[in-house]
């Protein structure tokens, strides 16, 4: 499905990813953690298409096509779904207003007519329910005013809406209570089809209890310098991130 | 030698005009109207058309647009069309009390004046003046400042007529009362009409007054409202202009509020060449409260200028002013607010903002709010931000598979939202919301030269 070959980015003119090779297959969960700085949402970015990054070298394939070529409009109507790290509040435009252009603009380019206003509001309702998602969150101006945890919620129910096939979440479990992060990781998990695929972007362990996932990879200094199983999570946990630092400098 | 050309200023000309046709002005008129124009025009003649070195039209040239040569009319054009083709899709879903002004002159479908079971009357002013002069009489000329704004003094000399609504004391009337001002002819005019509106003490009215250009020629209008809210009295005053490129339209509204009366107004420019509106709300009584929501929309070389003064006269009255636009192209726009709170006001509180989205490096928004505070114990306060869409959001919304031009118009109308939000009438604020959405998607320019006229 993804498939990353010796990726170099950078920002600015720092060189932020310095060769990452990846390969995701439908109906996989990976993990990719790393320390604060190591080029985890860096990453996240280059495969949303957001402009302040730039490619430097290597390339990324979306089922066969050249990802890096596509507007991230189109990335997403490909199937692409990023869970933002800070969702982006927008005073003045509702929820419904903004899921209701997403999913039409994602069924146009499927060739399907747009949905009728009863049957978007169904859809909502029940996927709302299936991601235990707070009706009167959705009543109101995206993200706006919403608490830390509200807005992640919103992200997996946004998810919900949009069925991609590849979802990539950032770092979802920063400042979310343990109900909260039950909620997130429920809905993930119900969420998960054998056509579709997660990526997990994580500094701790902690959501890999309720997400499992099939492969872990640790991020260092812009590489990918180990991958293994759901057993290295917790090894990095008992370890700590300087294990990695240490390995790398030796 | 006989081919010399002599430049005589505008001022000069318009005071001539008025002094060979008084007699005509006068006929097509009124005595209520007629006694006061021989004071206004000397008072013309004084002040002139406001100049860019008066501090209130700084950011607005204003006499330019008189240079243009216009046809003015002393007496209504007959013009034969029929009301029901030009509007038969608009506003649709709305039922409204419908008074039309042409050109400047009511249109007499159904009267020149119409009165309801409950005592409202609606229709000419100039009629009104005749007919029911103890309404009249007292109110009219009794609000608008002719001695220091020429434009003003320059309609009051020039005005015949224009649309009356009257609303008794302690009537309460849901469907709204439309004054629909429509500009149409085969040559270029400068139209000066005049409103009054008298809402008594506790009455309760809905008016939406419309400006809509139907022809593409060049119009100015120069127009004069003063409206008179009594005690306990509710207003929601809702101004929709919609006019064409080649249109200028200057309006000068002067509202009186008695106590602990209501006013809420939502002036919506949503397409016009030049448009500037004057807003003078007084606080009068004690516990009034006045809510002034603003919209202007403008793209190529459009100017919206927005100038408002609320005074605060009497202690313990309320007032909030929310004022935003989207200036695309090469688009000019000011807002100027001024709230004054007079020595004995206290306890007064007003608040006032006014932002504005700029959407290219062309276009320019000037925004100057005044607060002018004699009282000790107050609560006022002002902003004004002049900003760009926001980056963050668009890609947010384009990571979701919306298309940039679509995320775009979704945050602009977001962005105006705020104001549309506060119209009461959900047919009208959905018409409103629908046409504004028109409008972004750049349709109304369109529509102005299409023979339907929907918007």
């Amino acid at each position: 499905m993804l498939v990353i070959k010796d990726l170099h980015a950078k920002i600015n003119d720092k060189e932020i990813l310095k060769g990452i090779n990846l390969e995701v297959k439908a109906g996989e969960i990976h993990a990719i953690m790393g320390p604060n700085g190591s080029g985890k949402s860096t990453l996240a970015s280059v495969l949303t298409g957001r402009e302040m990054v730039e490619v430097t070298h290597g390339s990324v394939t979306f089922n066969g096509n050249d990802l890096l070529a596509m507007a991230p409009e189109i990335r997403s109507r490909e199937g692409i779904f990023l869970s933002f790290q800070y969702p982006v509040e927008i005073p003045g435009v509702s929820m419904v207003n903004f899921m209701k252009a997403a999913v039409n603009e994602h069924r146009k380019y499927r060739g399907l007519e747009p949905l009728s206003a009863s049957d978007f509001l169904k859809m909502m309702r029940e996927r709302k329910e299936l991601v235990e998602i707070d009706s009167a969150l959705t009543n109101r101006s995206v993200n706006e005013g919403f608490s830390g945890g509200e807005k992640k919620k919103n992200e997996i129910f946004q998810m919900a809406m949009l069925e991609p096939k590849l979802a990539i979440l950032d770092e979802t479990d920063s400042g979310l209570d343990i109900d909260a992060l039950r909620v997130v990781a429920n809905g993930v998990n119900k969420l998960k089809r054998p056509d579709n695929a997660v990526i997990v972007i994580t500094h701790y362990q902690r959501l890999l209890e309720h997400i499992v996932p099939d492969f872990v990879h640790i991020l260092y200094n812009g590489r990918i310098v180990k991958s293994a199983g759901k057993e290295l999570a917790l090894e990095l946990e008992e370890k700590g991130y300087d294990w990695i630092k240490n390995g790398e400098n030796a | 030698m006989s081919d010399n050309t002599i430049t005589i200023p505008i001022s000069d000309e318009l005071v001539n005009i008025y002094h060979k046709n008084l007699n005509l002005i006068s006929g097509g008129s009124a005595d209520l109207l007629n006694q006061h124009r021989d004071e206004a025009i000397q008072l013309f003649k004084q002040l002139g058309i406001p100049s860019q070195k008066n501090e209130k039209y700084k950011y607005s040239k204003i006499e330019p647009l008189f240079a243009h040569s216009y046809k003015k009319h002393f007496a209504p054009k007959r013009i034969t069309f029929n009301i029901d083709d030009i509007f038969r899709c608009d506003i649709p879903e709305i039922d409204t009390h419908i008074a039309l002004v042409l050109n400047g002159f009511y249109l007499p479908e159904t009267g020149k004046l119409t009165t309801l079971p409950n005592g409202i009357v609606y229709g000419s002013l100039a009629e009104a003046a005749i007919k029911l002069p103890n309404l009249v009489k007292e109110r009219y000329n009794a609000l608008a400042e002719n001695k220091s704004d020429g434009l003003v003094a320059l309609n009051t000399a020039f005005a015949q007529d224009g649309a009356f609504i009257y609303i008794p004391r302690n009537v309460a009337e849901s469907k709204p009362i439309q004054i629909i001002n429509l500009l149409l002819s085969n040559e270029n005019q400068l139209v000066q009409y005049r409103n009054l509106i008298v809402v008594e003490e506790g009455a309760q009215a809905n008016v939406l007054i419309c400006n809509h250009t139907l022809s593409p020629n060049r119009f100015l209008s120069n127009v004069v409202t003063e409206i008179f809210v009594g005690s306990n009295a509710q207003l929601e005053l809702v101004k929709m202009q919609n006019e064409h490129n080649d249109s200028a339209l200057l309006t000068h509204t002067y509202i009186l509020q008695q106590r602990d009366s209501r006013l809420v107004t939502n002036t919506l420019s949503l397409h016009g060449g030049f448009i500037r509106n004057n807003l003078t709300v007084t606080l009068n009584g004690e516990g009034a409260d006045a809510q002034l929501y603003g919209l202007y929309l403008t793209d190529r070389t459009q100017h919206t200028d927005n100038n408002t003064f609320i005074d605060h006269a009497v202690p313990n009255c309320t007032s909030n002013e929310l004022y935003k636009g989207i200036l695309d192209d090469q688009a000019t726009g000011a807002f100027n607010g001024k709230i004054m709170v007079r020595r004995d006001a206290q306890k007064t509180q007003a608040y006032q903002a006014n932002n504005s989205l700029l959407l290219t490096a062309d276009a320019h928004m000037k925004t100057k709010p005044q607060l002018e505070i004699y009282a000790d114990d107050v609560k006022c306060s002002h902003g004004a931000t002049i900003g760009q869409l926001d980056n963050e959001a668009l890609f947010y919304m384009r990571a979701r598979g919306i298309g940039e031009r679509e995320a775009k118009l979704l945050l602009m109308f977001g962005f105006v939202h705020e104001v549309i939000k506060q119209i009461s009438i959900d047919t009208l604020r959905e018409r409103i919301d629908d046409m504004v959405n028109k409008r972004l998607h750049g349709e109304l320019a369109r529509c102005h030269y299409c023979p339907m006229h929907c918007c």
